[in-house]
């Protein structure tokens, strides 16, 4: 019901809708998902009411349909997003977005001596997934770890 | 970009690395003057590290092969801006295998993207020193005939040591148990115990040398550096707390030896030199062996 009532605040035809974003972390997933570079209507929505969280973030693009690695990108920074896919206005799909298991160059490594952030070379990381400890980023080049805590979008 | 390059001591699996070991115990035994005969064999040391240089140089030279390279970066195209994409681009249309030094971490791991000719790592700034650990096993394998089940003290500055992080990784292949014994503040860092737990492997973290010292098959000694201390008193208290003298290898065990990846500062006392359980400088020679082990695996000529 609740997706309804959203729907009804700014439908859109065709395209795709991020929900249940945490407050928090909506403009850093603004930036991993380079939002600010597409051409098409764009709404984000901030301090949304949600049942979940009390306040959540949103995000609505028209006419665009990610592919699912673009998307689970943000499940760095908002494992609990949800993906609605809308075409003509019924909802096509919804899925969670689920943790990659390895990302490009959207992150720094925390490692200042790591060559990526000396010379132009691009960064990329496995995603470690451990059940007992929180995700953290495996740097391909200098093998060091980026935990979440210290990680620092591109 | 070429997948029998030598980047990282993980690269290699259990099999990999004792083929690699009977490679370089057959070196040892049977010079091969011609095997790099028509080799051009670059190496690039983007920073100075003359010990390693001249192993590596020392192992081409056994085998017949021709070198090409740079010592130092300030005497190079490096000095002038040049990236380390072009630098290896450029060499790899040279020679038919680059082995590379940089302080740059991960500067291996990248070279080998852009190379048309394999890769050795020669050592990444902090990060891997493979063929280092891989004389390290070359040893450990020679002395005490084999590499199963041992029991193995890493002693110094285990935090930022490189070495003794690559021979945990190594040896977790080998049901080895670790006695890890370190300052405090230099402890082993939690990725590597994890990784020694997932391996399902023994370890004691430790700070009294002495008490590791009768338990163990090898004793791997390394340098403790005073700028790894955030407070100096911190340093003054411990300095002499790892400082292995030949007293102290009275009660080990008679197969014990000890070793160390060199140079050595003052951890490791003269008066040890003498002592038969001394393998520093021994080792420090098994890496021209395994260094030719190398060198002939990655061309794929054994
Ligand atoms: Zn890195």
């Amino acid at each position: 019901m609740e997706q309804r009532k959203q729907l009804i605040v700014s439908a859109i035809e065709n395209g795709t809708v991020i929900d249940h974003i945490p407050v928090d972390s909506l403009f850093t997933a603004v930036k991993i998902l380079d939002i600010e570079n597409l051409t098409e209507q764009v709404t984000i929505g901030f301090n949304f009411g949600s049942k979940k969280f009390g306040k959540k973030g949103i995000i609505k693009v028209a006419n665009k349909f990610f592919e699912d690695k673009e998307l689970d990108k943000i499940a760095l920074v908002a494992p609990s997003a949800t993906i609605i896919t809308i075409k003509d206005f019924q909802i096509i799909e919804k899925r969670t977005v689920g943790v990659p298991k390895t990302i490009g160059n959207i992150a720094k490594c925390i490692n200042p001596k790591c060559i990526t952030n000396i010379q132009e070379v691009a960064c990329k990381f496995t995603v470690i997934d451990n059940e007992d400890e929180p995700l953290k980023l495996k740097c391909h080049y200098c093998e060091k770890y980026t935990t979440l805590d210290h990680i620092e979008f591109k | 970009m070429n997948n029998r390059s030598l980047i990282s001591i993980t690269d290699y699996s259990k099999e990999e690395l004792l083929e690699l070991i009977k490679l370089a115990d057959y070196f040892e035994h049977n010079p091969e003057p011609e095997l790099l005969k028509n080799k051009i064999i670059a190496t690039l040391f983007f920073e100075p590290s003359t010990r390693t240089r001249l192993s590596f140089e020392t192992a081409i030279q056994r085998l017949g092969g021709r070198i090409i390279g740079f010592t130092d970066a300030s005497t190079s195209s490096v000095q002038k801006g040049e990236s380390l994409r072009d630098t290896i681009t450029n060499v790899s249309l040279y020679a038919d295998l680059i082995v590379m030094r940089s302080p740059l971490e991960g500067a291996a791991r990248f070279a080998n993207e852009v190379s048309h000719v394999p890769i050795i790592n020669a050592g990444d700034g902090a990060n891997q020193h493979p063929t280092q650990c891989m004389l390290d096993l070359f040893s450990i394998m020679k002395t005490q005939g084999t590499l199963e089940n041992l029991n193995i003290a890493l002693v110094g500055d285990l935090k930022y040591g490189r070495t003794t992080h690559s021979l945990v990784q190594a040896m977790s292949n080998f049901n080895a148990t670790f006695f890890l014994v370190s300052p405090n503040e230099l402890r082993l860092p939690s990725s590597l115990i994890q990784s020694i737990k997932d391996a399902h492997l023994n370890y004691y973290e430790m700070t009294s040398l002495e008490e590791a010292i009768p338990l163990v098959d090898v004793l791997y000694m390394t340098r403790i550096q005073r700028e790894r201390f955030a407070d100096p008193l911190e340093y003054e208290k411990v300095k002499n707390s790892y400082v292995l003298k030949n007293y102290m290898l009275d009660n080990s065990k008679d197969n014990l030896k000890v070793m160390h990846p060199l140079p050595r500062v003052n951890e490791i006392s003269i008066d040890v030199d003498d002592n038969l359980k001394a393998y520093y400088f021994q080792q420090a020679l098994n890496g021209v062996f395994m260094r030719e082990a190398i060198l002939a695996h990655v061309l794929d000529l054994k």
